[in-house]
This record gives structure tokens, C-alpha cells and sequence, in this order.
């Protein structure tokens, strides 16, 4: 009876197995590359104080606009500040939000879609609501909410989350619409399983591999948010180095110093690329049928 | 015949009356943002060096000292009238600021759709015909990194190529297409780019995988046997039936083209909608904000309107 929900489990399994490590690497190398460079990231992030970085804060106006050289790997802005260093502390901030709004819409969207999955009165208006959230673009969803906040990392985290809780209610309320009508589940409310039990044992672990899969997307377009809302002055307030802030800070002087710009802006894409390859290995992982068609 | 027609009409009226939902509950929310902030939304609009006059004109101004259901009622009024309320900072209406913004807006977007979609598709389809290829590859990769460069990264990367190392292109700006359509391209060009490789991306993995199921079914190898170019089978035979699939994520990703046309017109200096977000946000001046969501989200709920009415034209079979 509990055959469908291990089967996920098990196909991914048995290349962990068979032939170790290497075999491994063949058969999914995007997720091992990915894991890898998203590994880096984190802990550049985890270990900035110890990477050659001085206090991103720091301002001395004497050194200011110094173009990358020995001394100054990236380079120093307008006021001075030391661009790698405020480069490697952004990590912090894109990361943060970027699982933080990954497990937070996961949540959400897991408990909302469980709910309506299973309750069409409150399928019907629920659905429309997200339906009507989806037609906003996220980014307008969370400019709009941070116009009315203070810009604060938590605030960023919330209106990212918000925008992104109705795609993950939707494919949560798909999945579990689509399982309760399987046979395994007939079965097992036939020979008396009670609800939560179905619910726990069947229709949860059937749910988590896409959802996950769905997680690792979020992270992404959050990170690409969270820089988009700083970059435009509506996201993490300027006195922390993110991302997106120092983009901000570089704009104006992009002609004469567009390293300022440059490299946060290359760090923010290899990060979003790692996450991407990681989805794509995990959804190919995870999900057969689909991983031969995309 | 007749009963057909019948089906697709009744089909064509219920798919726009579904709309109708969509946009109540985006109305809702745009109304309720006000409300649901902690605080009072007055204070926070008018900003921290604000008096207690400055607030008290705003709290009239955006009628938040009348009754919540007055407020609703008059706000959708208006909206109905094509009354979005009127800038805080200008004192102007709203819509007839989006008005003056829509142009270069709408000009970067179309675009940036034409030039993503004469890219993606033959990209698409080249890659699902010689699959496994390294011209499959190559395709693939150009997706993956495509999916990962925000457009404002790629934006400045472009400035940075084109604008400052060879000065082949004016670093920022727009021109309209009736002030000569050089000027207008050397302007145009780089941000669609910018803006179009996400939606390249997107598009051209999702022809390939299309196009990947059609080219495994039986008629296609009846057309190859009959002895059909492979032009007449590829685009004649597969791409028309692959064409449901590639329309609907053109439809869906369209949210995504919206949200980068905020952020590369910033980078660019167009004078857009985009612009005009900004510089509400900077000077929190709500109701232009809640005006633009408005025209942004009708925009992407009309564009998924459309895409799904042109099924009834790509897939004649679909019954409805």
C-alpha cells in the first residue's frame, strides 16, 4: 500500500548506490555542480569576517574610486568602501532571503494546498484569490508591500514570500487533487486508514519531491527580487551591503567605474545559476518522465 | 459546422468572463494594500519628517478619513470611470500620467517579444531535431545561463560591450519610433536584449521539449517517409502541433517581462511605466503605485486572454 510514495524515493536512490560517488557524478552532474557552487556560496557568506575582508561599512574618502588592483581586489566605490569585501557580505543577505522566502512560501503553500486540496468550499474561494495574486508580477506585488513598510530584511522577506505563496499553493492543491483519486489512496481509506494517517503517509510524502524542486526555483527568483527591490531603493536598507545596494550605489558612476556594478552583478547570476542547476538536476532526479522532456 | 462554431463562441465568452474574477480580486488587493498596513498608511505615505497638517492632508486627500465601505465604493466607482485617483506628489490624475508613460513601455515589450521569439523558436526547434547534439547543447547552456542573468546584470553587461568598450550604441535613452527609426533602433537594442534573454530562454526550452514529443509521434514518420523535406515536416508537420505548449508559457512568462521592464528601463533611463514606478517608490506616492499594479496586471490577465483564444486557431481539434 505504501508502494506509489517510496517510489520517488527509491529511483532516486540506487545511483547512490550502484558504483558510489563517481556514477553519481555522471548521471546527475548538474546537481552535483550546482550543490557545489551554491556550497561555495554559502560559505563565503558563513566565513566573510575570515576572507581578506575589512569592514564593508568602512568609509575613507581619500581612497575612494580606486580601480581594482592588488590591494583592492574589486576595486573601492564613491565613498571609499571596499568593494570585495561589501561584495562578500551581500552573500549574506541574497542567501538569507533567498532560503528564507524559499522555506517560508513552501510552508505556506504546503498548508494553504492541503487544505483547499481536500475542501472544495474552501477550494473555491481560496483558489480564486491566488488566482488573482498570480496575475499580479511578483515584483509589483513586493514593491507595493515595501512602499507601505520600512525597509527592513525581514519586510523584504515577507513581501517576497507573499508574492510567491500562490504558485506554490497551486501546485501543492494539483498534486494532492490528482493523488486523492489514485487507487493506493482509495485503498487505504477502504481498509479503514484514518484521514490524517492518508494525509501523513500517503498524500505529504507525494507532495514534498515537486515542492522541493518548486523550492529551489523560489530561492532563485527571491534572490533576483530581493536585488531587483534594492537595486531600484525599495528593498534591504542601504546601510546593509547587499547585492542590489551596491548595484544601486554604482549606477551613476557606472561610466567611470563599472566594476562597482560588475561584480555583484556577476556574483548574483553565478549564485542564481547554481541554484537553477540544482533544480533542474533535483527535478530530473526526482521526476523521470518529466526530466526527458525538458 | 454550425454546432461547432457555437462550441468555440460559448468557449471564447466564458474565457472572457473568467477574467472578470481575476481582476476583482486584483482590485481588492490593490484597495485593501492600504488597510492592511500596520500602521496608519497616512503617516507612513507622508514620511518621517511629515507634520501633523502634512498627514491630516494626505489622510483627506486618499479619503481614508471616511467609513472603509465608502471608501471601497467610491474608490471602484472611480475605477470603473477610468479614474485611478490622483499623485500625491503632482497632484495630477494617475491615469493620465500612466498615459504619458505607455508609449515606451509598450514600445520596449513589443520588442523585446518579437526579438525573443524569431530567436527562441528556431533555437527550440533546431535543438529538439538534432537532439543529443552539440547544437542541442549549446542551446541548453545558452537556457540554463539565460534563466540565471537578471535582466538588470546583463543590462549593464551590454552598457559595458556595446556602449563604453566600442560606443557602438548610445549608453541610455529613448526615441520614439516616429522621431526616425535608426535613432530608434540604436535605442531599442540593447534593452530588449537585456530584457528579452530571460524570455528567450524560457521560450526556447520549452519549444525544444515540445517539439521533442511531437517529433516522437507516428504521423511525423509517415511525413518523413512520404518523402517530405525535412522544412515541410520541422514546421509544416511539428511545430504546428508543438505550437499549444510554446503559446501558453509566452502567456505565462509575460509576468516575468513585466517585472524586468521596471527594472531595465531604470538602467536605461526610458521614460515608462517602469520610471514611473520608481520614482512613486522613492517618493511613496501610493496611489500611483496602486494605479500602475492595476494596468500591469490587466495587461498580463489580457495577454493570457489572447493566448488562450489563439488555441482555438493552433489546435483546431480542441473541443470545447
Amino acid at each position: 500500500m505504501t508502494v506509489a510514495p517510496t517510489d520517488l524515493a527509491l529511483l532516486a536512490a540506487p545511483a547512490l548506490r550502484k558504483g558510489g560517488v563517481q556514477a553519481y557524478i555522471r548521471r546527475h552532474p548538474t546537481i552535483v555542480i550546482g550543490a557545489g557552487l551554491l556550497g561555495l556560496m554559502v560559505l563565503m557568506a558563513l566565513f566573510a569576517p575570515y576572507l581578506g575582508t575589512v569592514d564593508p561599512q568602512a568609509l575613507s574618502p581619500i581612497r575612494r574610486l580606486r580601480w581594482p588592483s592588488a590591494q583592492y581586489w574589486f576595486g573601492t566605490d564613491m565613498l571609499g568602501r571596499d568593494v570585495y569585501s561589501r561584495t562578500i557580505y551581500g552573500a549574506r543577505v541574497s542567501l538569507t532571503v533567498g532560503i528564507s522566502v524559499a522555506l517560508l512560501a513552501s510552508g505556506f503553500g504546503l498548508a494553504i494546498g492541503l487544505v483547499t486540496g481536500f475542501s472544495r468550499w474552501t477550494d473555491a474561494i481560496v483558489m480564486r484569490i491566488m488566482d488573482g495574486l498570480m496575475s499580479i508580477p511578483s515584483i509589483l506585488i513586493a514593491i507595493a508591500l515595501m512602499a507601505l513598510t520600512r525597509a527592513s530584511m525581514q519586510n523584504v522577506i515577507i513581501a517576497i514570500t507573499v508574492a510567491e505563496v500562490p504558485r506554490a499553493t497551486r501546485l501543492v492543491r494539483g498534486i494532492v487533487l490528482t493523488l486523492r483519486e489514485l487507487p493506493f489512496v482509495e485503498a487505504a481509506h477502504a481498509s479503514g486508514t484514518g484521514f490524517f494517517r492518508i494525509l501523513w503517509r500517503h498524500i505529504l510524502p507525494n507532495t514534498l519531491p515537486p515542492l522541493l524542486v518548486n523550492g529551489s526555483f523560489v530561492a532563485a527568483a527571491a534572490m533576483i527580487i530581493e536585488a531587483a527591490l534594492s537595486f531600484l531603493g525599495a528593498g534591504t536598507p542601504p546601510n546593509i551591503p547587499s547585492w542590489g545596494n551596491i548595484m544601486a550605489e554604482g549606477r551613476s558612476l557606472f561610466q567611470v567605474a563599472y566594476y562597482i556594478v560588475l561584480f555583484p552583478g556577476a556574483f548574483l547570476s553565478l549564485t542564481v545559476l547554481a541554484i537553477n542547476l540544482l533544480g533542474d538536476g533535483l527535478r530530473d532526479a526526482l521526476d523521470p518522465r518529466l526530466a526527458r522532456r525538458m | 459546422m454550425d454546432r461547432v462554431n457555437w462550441g468555440v463562441f460559448a468557449y471564447i465568452v466564458r474565457r472572457i468572463l473568467a477574467t472578470i474574477p481575476v481582476m476583482v480580486v486584483v482590485a481588492l488587493f490593490v484597495f485593501s494594500l492600504l488597510h492592511l498596513s500596520p500602521g496608519d498608511p497616512a503617516a507612513i505615505i507622508a514620511g518621517d519628517t511629515a507634520t501633523l497638517d502634512d498627514i491630516a492632508r494626505i489622510r483627506q486627500k486618499l479619503g481614508l478619513d471616511q467609513p472603509l465601505y465608502i471608501q471601497f465604493v467610491t474608490w471602484v466607482w472611480h475605477l470603473l470611470h477610468g479614474d485611478l485617483g490622483i499623485s500625491i506628489f503632482t497632484n495630477l490624475p494617475v491615469s493620465k500620467l500612466i498615459a504619458q508613460r505607455v508609449e515606451p513601455t509598450v514600445t520596449l515589450t513589443i520588442s523585446t517579444l518579437i526579438i525573443s521569439i524569431a530567436a527562441a523558436i528556431p533555437m527550440g526547434v533546431l535543438a529538439a531535431w538534432r537532439a543529443g547534439s552539440w547544437i542541442d547543447r549549446l542551446v541548453m547552456v545558452f537556457a540554463v545561463i539565460g534563466f540565471s542573468v537578471p535582466s538588470f546584470v546583463l543590462a549593464y553587461l551590454l552598457i559595458y560591450v556595446f556602449a563604453i568598450s566600442t560606443d557602438l550604441l548610445p549608453v541610455q535613452g529613448f526615441v520614439s519610433i516616429r522621431d526616425g527609426v535608426r535613432p530608434f533602433l540604436s535605442h531599442i537594442a540593447m534593452p530588449s536584449l537585456a530584457l528579452g534573454l530571460i524570455f528567450a530562454a524560457l521560450i526556447a526550452r520549452m519549444t525544444r521539449a515540445s517539439m521533442l514529443d511531437v517529433l516522437a509521434q507516428d504521423y511525423i514518420r509517415t511525413a518523413q517517409a512520404k518523402g517530405l523535406s525535412n522544412d515541410r515536416v520541422l514546421i509544416g508537420h511539428a511545430l504546428k502541433n508543438a505550437a499549444v505548449p510554446i503559446a501558453t508559457i509566452i502567456g505565462v512568462s509575460f509576468a516575468l517581462l513585466i517585472s524586468g521592464v521596471v527594472v531595465t528601463e531604470t538602467v536605461f533611463a526610458i521614460p515608462g511605466l517602469g520610471r514611473l514606478t520608481v520614482d512613486a517608490i522613492l517618493r511613496r506616492d501610493y496611489p500611483i503605485i496602486q494605479g500602475i499594479i492595476l494596468v500591469f496586471s490587466a495587461a498580463y490577465v489580457l495577454v493570457n486572454l489572447l493566448v488562450d483564444l489563439s488555441y482555438t486557431f493552433l489546435d483546431p481539434r480542441i473541443r470545447y
